[in-house]
């Protein structure tokens, strides 16, 4: 028999379940291991502490405590302050928020955007949370969207038309990140399958169609899209220059997807296929049930990033005299009555873009944990 | 007793063997891989209800002559005829022949983003467009079957190598094959695991499942098989009824081959 220091009180194999000692959990455990579980870990901690209090207190201070929100113009602004610029004038972003949000739209028309707005949640919703109820009847909703959204922002049909020139701010954002996002996906899709295919054509033409837009700066296609493009479309034809933009991003983000995709289709063992194959299944079965399912869960990261860069690369068209946020912020900025107050512009922008982008890479991390199945 | 019963019954289905319809039948057939001549001039009929054993060594082509029977290989010379119908370049033929042949494959191959049930019910679900809750019925008779019914909500990468082949054996037989290839079933398997699969595999025999096996577990070989064929360097060089198979060899590199497989 081996020695035991203590007397054993227990039948073999029925130790009781103890606690683990206080030092590994808790807020003290903790810290303990991930703050200060060594003297660089140490320095490291301390550097960050002083780093963000220098930091946040002055910014906060700056843009939360001493701001100003209601006042006339810049010279009122900086009255109420006690240093006068001394603090941010969100009055300015305040007086100018129709703007940032619609653009030049009809004010009396204002409320068709309003509606595709909450007609895009629902749309949106089905399309991320597959535990919605009765999910598939939402389906046709999905597809029908884009439809229904362009035909109540554009009008006819017995809405009075407005100009897409008119469009502008976070809606206009808004619809070119959602046409570009929806319909690049699909699209890039088939052409990641098409440069995989055995048909030398088709392989040739997908190829030939991805290096090309890849190897284009986006800026040079929307200047394509707002020049040239009527020459290559037959006479007669005139596609407004947001239809242009809407296309030209659209497929410059699927070449994007298409390559992001084609990653994701190279990591399915090639056993995936033959077991798929070997019990009968089509190539557009194998693929729909079993190929994309799990490319484009490899996939989904860098998905997204596409997406986020799609989304963030819609301010481009501000360069083809497009008001985006950012533009409508720079036309804000020629204002005599506010102008100087270039920071509270750009940082609202920059946070309305954060709060979007930053959404879109949390729920990519959601779906991924969700998708795991243990392999 | 058990012995004579099966012995027996081995000598009828060969005695019924020439008056029934091939269910394999494959006549001067060579496949090259690029250069390389991997398969030389096979012929090879396997009627009905008959269990043939492939073995040989790595290399030899028998893993390759099985994946040619339901065209993941395909063959450039020669004929082979599946259940009546030829594979050809015709896609329907092809689909056809895989709907109803199945295939257990050595690193088993299940779709790991579905569960061991969903696994099973796939291809009748999509394939033969069975209503989806008779799909899921079969699917859990099979797993049943195979012994794993408990397993059924679980995903392959939650299951244990043994378990994960037998759901793929329980895959394909959803399908209600009408012959089954197996392609080293038990090559990945941890010895504890090879049991619990090779007595599937007896059971399936049991049933009169026409089946076509690579593999080296001798054992199984004996205790099934109608025939056993040895390949060697794309060629079919040796095939005998298994007891003499083992006792008499009759070519050098089967010898050879049976005292390295036997000895080790």
């Amino acid at each position: 028999m081996t020695e035991s220091s203590t007397p054993q009180d227990y039948v073999p194999g029925t130790h009781p379940d103890l606690p683990p000692p206080v030092r590994t959990t808790g807020p003290i455990g903790w810290a303990r291991i991930n703050l200060f579980s060594s003297p660089f870990n140490i320095v490291l901690t301390l550097v960050a502490v002083y780093v963000l209090m220098s930091i946040i207190p002055p910014v906060v201070e700056w843009a939360l405590v001493k701001s100003v929100w209601t006042a006339e113009n810049r010279v009122d602004c900086w009255a109420q302050m006690e240093v006068p610029e001394g603090a941010a004038c969100w009055a300015f972003v305040k007086s100018r928020l129709q703007l940032f949000i619609y653009g030049f739209y009809p004010q009396a028309e204002r409320w068709r955007v309003q509606l595709s707005f909450v007609l895009l949640i629902f749309a949106i919703l089905p399309v991320l949370y597959d535990k919605l109820p009765g999910r598939r009847h939402w389906f046709w909703y999905v597809v029908a969207f884009p439809f229904i959204a362009g035909w109540l922002l554009v009008g006819g049909f017995g809405l009075t038309p407005v100009d897409t020139d008119q469009f502008g701010g976070i809606m206009l954002a808004v619809v070119i990140g959602v046409t570009g996002i929806s319909f690049s996906l699909p699209i890039g899709i088939l052409l990641a399958l098409g440069r995989q295919s055995d048909m030398p054509v088709l392989r040739l033409l997908c190829v030939l169609f991805i290096e090309f837009i890849r190897g284009v700066p986006l800026i040079v296609l929307l200047f394509v899209a707002s020049t040239m493009l009527n020459y290559f479309l037959p006479p007669g034809t005139s596609f407004a220059l947001l239809m242009r933009v809407l296309i030209m991003v659209t497929i410059f983000s699927a070449a994007y997807i298409a390559e992001v995709v084609r990653g994701g289709l190279q990591g399915i063992p090639i056993g995936q296929h033959e077991a798929a194959d070997a019990l009968g299944l089509t190539y557009w079965k194998a693929h729909r049930l079993i190929i994309l399912p799990q490319a484009l869960k490899i996939s989904i990261p860098g998905i997204v990033n596409t997406f986020i860069g799609l989304f963030k690369d819609t301010t481009l068209v501000l360069i083809i005299g497009m008001l985006d946020p950012l533009g409508i912020g720079r036309a804000a900025l020629a204002d005599a009555e506010w102008a100087g107050l270039a920071r509270e512009v750009y940082l609202f922008v920059a946070i309305f873009f954060f709060i979007c982008c930053f959404s879109m890479s949390r729920y990519s991390l959601y779906l991924e944990r969700k998708l795991h199945t243990g392999h | 007793m058990a012995t004579e019963n099966q012995t027996d019954s081995r000598r009828k289905v060969a005695s019924a063997m020439d008056s029934s319809e091939m269910a394999i039948s494959i006549t001067d057939m060579h496949k090259w891989f690029g250069e390389f001549h991997v398969l030389k001039n096979i012929n090879l009929k396997v009627r009905r209800g008959e269990r043939i054993v492939i073995c040989g060594p790595s290399g030899s082509g028998k893993s390759t002559l099985i994946r040619c029977i339901n065209r993941l290989e395909e063959h450039q010379q020669g004929s082979i005829v599946v259940d009546g119908t030829e594979l050809t370049h015709d896609l329907k033929n092809i689909e056809k022949i895989r709907s109803e042949v199945g295939m257990v494959f050595q690193h088993f191959n299940l779709f790991p983003h579905l569960t061991a049930l969903e696994n099973c019910a796939l291809a009748p679900i999509w394939v033969r467009r069975t209503p989806k809750a008779k799909a899921d019925e079969a699917a859990m008779k099979y797993l049943e079957r195979v012994r794993i019914p408990e397993q059924a909500n679980k995903y392959p990468g939650q299951l244990s190598g043994g378990q994960q082949q037998r759901v793929a054996i329980a895959r394909s037989l959803c399908m209600n094959p009408r012959i089954m290839l197996f392609d080293e079933p038990t090559s990945a398997l941890d010895p504890e695991m090879i049991k619990e699969v090779l007595e599937v595999m007896v059971e399936l025999a049991e049933s009169g499942m026409t089946m076509l096996v690579v593999t080296h577990e001798m054992g199984f070989a004996t205790a099934v098989a109608h025939r056993v064929i040895f390949m060697d360097f794309g060629e079919i060089i040796e095939q005998n009824e298994p007891h003499e198979f083992f006792k008499n060899p009759q070519h050098d590199r089967t010898k050879l081959f049976l005292s390295q497989i036997l000895h080790h």
